[in-house]
């Protein structure tokens, strides 16, 4: 019986490991690779490090820059986060718990910024910026950020706080609480897993992104990670080894966030294409 | 902002106090109270929102009439010119069509690859949470840090690539790469699902396991084959989250920057340009704000259309509720 099903599902098994093997080599090469000087790593650009240099991890860890990027990009990753979240938290308290005219217009236009390529707003939100000196400024990507953030953080939201059983407001009322009492005692506490899974998306997609700190910051004062990373290719582009192990080091904090928050980032991923 | 709805505070013991005569006059001070309250808590998003999304958007859409080099106002008017340009542009022309091609790679391979390996890992297999957690791993990192890494991994002759075919003497099958144009669109295809399939993996899973295991059940008692069990259980319960997997797919490819910038720049010779690339090099790069606009709202166009489309004739069944069936709880 045991070895009938072992038999049935091995070819299963054999798929799915020739799918993991191809997604893990680009990771697991890139690990190796910054064990390896470049001159190490033409010669033998495949084996295992011989001997493993450790210098190119060590030299990027010593290195202030680094820690700059990272700095500046968990500043602005906190920033957006605590915007995008208090503010939609409002909006989409007023749109599950209040009818009023005009209503379903606004959530329709919020929900039209879901396809708003921010492409599209790059050129005069960069005029924008600019005429308001928040270039080089790490407001002028956390407001943008926020704004470009709402429309579905507000969707996810909204449905959460739509469940919260109409008894509770009623209950609320009757003990003398107004609409911003319910919202600050009894709504915000009951809805902290879901306040924890749009500040998970949040986090990754500030972290991750590269359009807008590219146009708004010029002078490397507030660098993020992924211009860091672009910046770093280009000045040392005939150092793979090197490139390698920054690479590496640049996914680490991506990762071991992914490792801690999957459930949150998983369930707010699913939840924002479904709920939408 | 907070002064909005205190008044509503007030209005409660107050709405008992004026007599019959003037009880309309009362329910309409009470009706606007209420509005403003439910209107104050979008105020944030509101300014936020109008400033920073809607303001660019629509004065992409004013300066996309103008020729305009992104200093000053606009003011030279030249009415639909640029519009006209863009529908002679080759590189735009080309930026559609391969804008299609990926569409179309995906929708064919992509999408369906995701869903094969969700059935695989929906099934009680040892180490599928390994396999998962790996598959997905990939969407967490930046495209900036993908697009470098895949930048050296295809590096002709001295990339992984080039070396690994090397070692099974399949020398042949090298090549440029992302510097081939023949070759550059499959190659970002490749790390684009290498990045991407995992999180429409990730939405089917989670549509798999909402499907009552009662209806497989029924079906395997009734005779039927996987086959048929996928194709007429599995298959149609899961086609609301494949219709918005198959939205969000679109949607990335019809405005597909980052990756494409870091790894390509658009080139070699424009074979690699998206939609998104182009607007950058005219905004940014030569100065050609107005038109840069034009392909802006061209694109946000094309996006616009299309998902209402989608929404009208595909999406329809499963947003039937959202937006009908919405109760207000301060009614």
């Amino acid at each position: 019986m045991s070895a009938r099903r072992t038999g049935r599902t091995l070819p299963l098994h054999l798929v799915l490991a020739v799918v993991g093997v191809a997604m893990a080599v680009p990771l697991v090469y890139a690990v190796l690779s910054g064990f390896k000087s470049t001159d190490q790593l033409s010669r033998n650009p495949i084996g295992l490090p011989d001997p493993w240099v450790t210098g190119n991890y060590t030299d990027i860890l010593g290195s202030s820059s680094f820690w700059q990027l990272l700095g500046s990009s968990t500043l602005i990753a906190v920033g957006t986060t605590v915007v995008v979240v208090a503010v939609s938290a409002l909006a989409a308290f007023s749109f599950a718990r209040f009818a009023f005219r005009g209503r379903e217009t606004l959530f329709t236009l919020f929900t039209m910024g879901l396809m708003f390529p921010f492409a599209v707003a790059a050129l005069p939100l960069f005029l924008l910026l600019r005429s308001m000196d928040l270039l080089d400024n790490p407001l002028g990507v956390i407001l943008p950020q926020a704004a470009f953030g709402l429309p579905m953080t507000i969707v996810i939201l909204r449905g959460f706080f739509r469940e919260i059983p109409a008894e509770l407001e009623e209950a609320a009322t009757l003990d003398g609480c107004g609409p911003l009492g319910f919202f600050w005692r009894i709504l915000l506490p009951m809805a902290r897993p879901a306040l924890g899974t749009v500040s998970v998306l949040a986090v990754v997609a500030s972290w991750n992104n590269f359009f807008l700190p590219l146009l708004v910051f010029n002078e490397p004062t507030w660098w993020t990670l992924p211009i860091g990373v672009q910046q770093f290719q280009g000045q040392y582009s005939s150092e793979y080894a090197r490139i390698f192990a920054y690479l590496v080091l640049a996914m680490v904090p991506a990762l071991a966030f992914y490792s801690v928050a999957e459930r949150q980032l998983v369930g707010g991923l699913t939840a924002g294409a479904t709920k939408g | 902002m907070t002064s909005t709805f205190l008044p509503d505070k007030r209005s409660t013991p107050g709405a008992d106090r004026p007599p019959p005569a003037t009880a309309a006059a009362g329910r309409t001070r009470r009706r606007v109270l209420h509005w403003l309250t439910a209107v104050g808590f979008q105020v944030p998003a509101l300014v936020l929102f109008g400033t920073l999304v809607l303001l660019p958007m629509l004065f992409a859409v004013y300066a996309a009439f103008f020729r305009w080099g992104g200093f000053g106002m606009p003011e030279d008017f030249i009415g639909g010119d640029n519009f006209t340009r863009l529908f002679q542009d080759p590189v735009f022309l080309g930026d559609l069509w391969r804008c299609l091609v990926l569409v179309a790679l995906s929708l064919v391979l992509q999408l369906p690859f995701a869903l094969a390996l969700a059935v695989a890992l929906n099934q009680r297999i040892r180490g599928r949470a390994v396999y998962r957690m790996l598959f997905f791993a990939p969407y967490i990192l930046s495209e900036a840090i993908t697009g470098v890494l895949f930048g050296m991994i295809f590096a002709p002759d001295d990339g992984l690539a080039d070396q690994l075919l090397g070692t099974f003497g399949l020398d042949g099958l090298g090549g440029q790469w992302f510097a081939d144009p023949d070759t550059v669109m499959a190659t970002l295809f490749l790390v684009m699902t290498w990045k991407y399939f995992g999180f429409h993996m990730m939405l089917y899973l989670a549509g798999l396991q909402s499907i009552p295991a009662e209806l497989t059940e029924a079906a395997l008692i009734d005779g039927a084959g996987p086959w048929q069990r996928f194709r007429h259980v599995t298959l149609p319960l899961l086609a609301p989250t494949l219709r918005i997997s198959v939205f969000l797919s679109v949607i990335g490819s019809i405005q597909l920057f980052d990756l494409v910038w870091i790894v390509t720049a658009g080139g070699p010779d424009h074979h690699s340009e998206t939609m998104a690339v182009t607007m950058f090099q005219y905004g940014f790069k030569r100065y050609q704000v107005g038109y840069a606009s034009a392909i802006s709202v061209a694109m946000f166009g094309i996006s616009l259309v299309f998902a209402l489309a989608y929404q009208r004739f595909v999406l329809r069944r499963d947003l039937e509720g959202a937006t009908t069936t919405m109760r207000g709880g301060g009614s």
